[in-house]
């Protein structure tokens, strides 16, 4: 069951993706690009899938254990330490000269563009680096 | 603001939310860089068969919305008309600190944005608000540089 979830969950997520606009780098850039050309669309993306998981989070976490499964893996910090600074800066800057994230990249591979298969393959040799020389103590 | 799609990045984004609500019901949280970064040692073997699903499933659902009558021409990979070489070179760069980021910051846009704000983290409130605006900041360089 919760391999078909995990799934459907999937195929929801990158349908949502393609619909948003999140799959043109260049929406995304038009997004942070409030001083030349500001096109606010991707604003509607994260305050609709927010909009939905505040509500539905609050709701699903008061139960003892998920709906369909035995717990929930959920992140357990609360600290602000250096590292969710800086990785968020490093990322910050990688979608912002690529166009792109983590979700969008592996759903365009959808459309099979050696430029995005270039970028997730950067984007896996980051996280292999990332993890090789800086392992998180957690 | 020629471009700008309201409803169609609504209608996206609640659909986000429904897929990270789907998943979260069966127990994970749907962050991107998570799941992919869960797929790679040191994390349990035991615990990629659904990673490999939802991933697989991602594309799919690109895959599908053509299929099913969404329109992909607004997509542009270029968005600063860089030449194929210079373009080749920032999708590198761009996805290396993408990689390294969100491994480092435990995050990106899903896991700390869809679903960190849902759950009202004050980490990942940090890791959106800097994310973006270190985001913002190269975007206007970039563009500056570019000739406006």
């Amino acid at each position: 069951m919760f391999l078909v979830i995990a799934l459907a969950s999937g195929l929801l997520f990158g349908y949502g993706l393609a619909l948003s606009g999140m799959l043109s780098p260049a929406k995304v850039v038009g997004f942070l690009d409030i001083a030349y050309n500001w096109d606010p669309s991707l604003a509607f993306v994260m305050g609709g899938g927010v909009a939905v998981t505040v509500v539905a989070f609050h709701f699903l976490l008061k139960r003892p254990h998920p709906i369909f499964g035995d717990k929930f893996y959920l992140p357990t910090r609360t600290d602000i330490d250096k590292r969710l600074v800086i990785g968020a800066a490093l990322f910050g800057g990688g979608w912002a000269i690529g166009g792109l994230c983590p979700g969008p990249a592996i759903s365009s591979l959808a459309y099979a563009s050696p430029k995005i298969a270039v970028f997730v393959v950067a984007m896996v040799v980051g996280v292999l680096i990332a993890k090789t020389l800086f392992p998180s103590k957690s | 603001m020629e471009n700008f799609t309201p409803y169609l990045s609504l209608a996206g984004g609640l659909i986000i939310g429904i897929a990270a609500t789907l998943l979260l019901a069966a127990g994970r949280i749907a962050g991107i860089s998570g799941i992919l970064g869960g797929l790679m040692p040191p994390a349990p073997a035991a615990d990629r068969k659904w990673r490999w699903l939802f991933l697989l499933g991602l594309i799919g659902g690109a895959v599908l919305f053509p299929i099913m009558g969404g329109d992909i021409s607004y997509i542009n990979l270029n968005p600063y008309n860089f030449s194929d070489e210079m373009h080749y070179g920032a999708l590198i760069v761009g996805g290396l600190l993408v990689g390294l980021g969100t491994t480092i910051g435990a995050g990106c846009t899903s896991g700390h944005g869809i679903c960190g704000l849902g759950r009202m983290s004050v980490r990942s409130l940090v890791s959106v608000c800097t994310f973006m605006a270190v985001a913002g900041v190269v975007v206007f360089v970039i563009r500056t540089v570019m000739g406006g």
